[in-house]
């Protein structure tokens, strides 16, 4: 008879080696590279060096772009945010018989492949798009309006990604809110405004950090909008890192770039755990 | 109370934000059906033409070809791995367990770009790029924390008491897994399957790291298409997709419901 602990080893072995293999040994590999040099056309050098890290940390330009990841994915959550919010009080609260088909729209941005609603984002902010022929018909605006290929397009396609899961974070977080409390306020004379202000906004805030943190997470890894809906013209570190690997042919400093944003990402999952941990 | 000034404004701000979360899925779907040679909403008319035009293309046809294979295979091998191992950490205790758990999921820390670079890079010495192998090794490491996250909530919510009451009954361990644990588990498992296959079908970004010009995948496919230019073509095969996964989401919601099949990420 093996011991029990032996059985539970042998279950997860499978995995764990697979996970060493195809994921833990590629990222040392990663790491090994970035302190490697390479030749302008492609040519990887067997020698130790910090070339990379030095170029990365004192060239303005991926300082900018740095910004450029945060700035970007702090509009996008807050975006997501605001439009998150009346979606997951409404289903946090409803009892409609609609209810599980309701959430089930609010999530299925999730299930939809990014390429696809990406192009539905072209279909809608395009300069013949549903927005601008809107405005123009309505006599509204003179020319379109340049919604797609800049930073407000890519804004707006990550928000619409997020979404989901900012939704699930506040949902999770009302949790907390107590309906009492606000049956309290309209007692004590306060219109529906008031109490949503002063009552139900506070205590949900918790929630609402923890979804502004998901959200960050998650739009500073993303390459597909940036690349379609930026057209080529918002740089951000995921499209350095693409551009580095496969039209600038630097290796190494595609690895060191990875790295440091690897940093950042563990740093800010961290943070959410945490936060999330104490709201249990 | 119902019909008070507030309670309209909340119902209107709820619609909108709806409005702003599916508006590009429902767009799609009605730009599939247009007339014109190029995107414009509304279209000037509607046809079947752009379906027609997509059953003519060879090329879609033989990337959305590997796509299913891939994702049929990457479900069964990330189900193999993934299903006892989850087994063990729900089963196990101490910091052997977190230790498991944190490495089975770590993938889902990296961004794709990081994922995609660096499976490039371990790959192109062994000859694994624009391969299928190296594509199902790929999509496995994407997909297997989400298998793991699911089965372990799923076998965790089994009350050990019925294994236990197996065992005490006289069942053996295997009986016990297979007559108790497994059909318990059933909803989860499903789960997990269904969204293992949506996230290897719609992997886009590793898998443009690990494509070549002769092995792509219709994701990916898509990507080189609209970067290049925009024309219905692309409506129509998105919204024969959406078609797919709406099947599959449906299903999913049946077994254990979408939001704790999405918090999974």
């Amino acid at each position: 008879m093996i011991s029990r602990r032996r059985w539970l080893l042998a279950l997860a072995a499978p995995a764990a080696l697979f996970v060493g293999l195809a994921f833990v040994a590629p990222l040392l590999n990663l790491g090994r590279l970035s302190f490697q040099d390479s030749l302008p056309g492609g040519a990887l050098l067997e020698t130790y060096s910090t070339a990379s890290y030095r170029e990365l940390l004192g060239d303005a330009f991926y300082l900018e772009l740095t910004g450029n990841s945060i700035l970007l994915s702090i509009q996008a959550s807050l975006l997501a945010l605001v439009v998150s919010y009346p979606i997951a009080l409404f289903l946090y609260r409803t009892t409609s018989r609609w209810r599980s088909l309701l959430l089930v729209a609010a999530v299925s941005p999730f299930f939809v492949s990014g390429v696809v609603r990406v192009f539905g984002w072209l279909v809608i902010l395009g300069d013949n798009g549903f927005i601008n022929s809107a405005l123009l018909s309505l006599g509204l605006i003179a020319k379109p309006l340049s919604l797609i290929f800049n930073w407000t397009g890519v804004v707006i396609g990550l928000a619409e990604g997020l979404a989901p899961f900012v939704i699930l974070a506040l949902i999770s977080g009302f949790g907390r809110l107590d309906r009492n409390i606000e049956d309290a306020a309209a007692t004590l004379g306060a219109n529906k405004l008031q109490a949503f202000l002063r009552v139900t906004l506070p205590l949900s805030l918790p929630g609402v950090l923890l979804g502004l943190i998901i959200g960050m997470v998650i739009s500073m890894s993303a390459y597909i909008s940036p690349r379609v809906l930026g057209g080529g013209r918002v740089f951000v570190l995921a499209t350095e890192i693409y551009g580095q690997t496969f039209e600038l042919n630097n290796w190494p400093l595609a690895a060191a770039l990875s790295i440091y944003m690897l940093v950042m990402l563990v740093l800010l999952t961290l943070a959410y755990r945490r936060l999330a941990e104490r709201l249990e | 109370m119902k019909g008070s000034f507030f309670t309209r404004l909340g119902y209107l701000t709820v619609a909108l934000a709806y409005g702003f979360l599916l508006g590009p899925i429902v767009i799609v779907i009605v730009v599939s059906f247009s007339a014109d040679p190029y995107i414009a909403f509304p279209p000037s008319g509607f046809s079947l033409h752009w379906y027609g035009e997509l059953w003519r293309r060879e090329e879609f046809h033989a990337a959305a070809l590997t796509s299913l294979r891939i994702a049929a295979i990457v479900t069964v091998l990330s189900l193999a791995i993934g299903l006892p191992a989850a087994l063990a950490i729900t089963r196990g205790r101490g910091r052997w367990r977190d230790l498991c758990y944190a490495l089975l999921t770590a993938p889902q820390l990296a961004p794709a770009v990081v994922l995609g670079l660096m499976l490039l890079l371990f790959f192109a010495p062994a000859k694994l790029v624009a391969t299928f192998p190296g594509m199902v090794i790929a999509h496995v490491v994407v997909t297997l924390p989400f298998v793991i996250r699911i089965m372990t909530t799923a076998f965790a919510t089994i009350a050990v008491d019925c294994e236990d009451a197996a065992a005490t009954l006289g069942a053996s361990p295997r009986t016990v897994f297979l007559r108790v644990t497994l059909p318990l588990a059933a909803p989860g498992l499903f789960a997990a399957a269904a969204i293992a296959f949506i996230v290897s079908f719609d992997e886009t970004v590793v898998t443009i790291f690990l494509s070549g010009p002769r092995f792509t995948t219709l994701p990916v496919e898509i990507f080189r298409y609209v970067t290049n230019k925009t024309d219905p073509l692309v409506a129509a095969l998105s919204s024969l997709l959406l078609l797919a996964t709406l099947a599959l989401v449906a299903g999913i919601e049946k077994s254990i419901g979408v939001a704790k099949a999405a918090s999974a990420r």
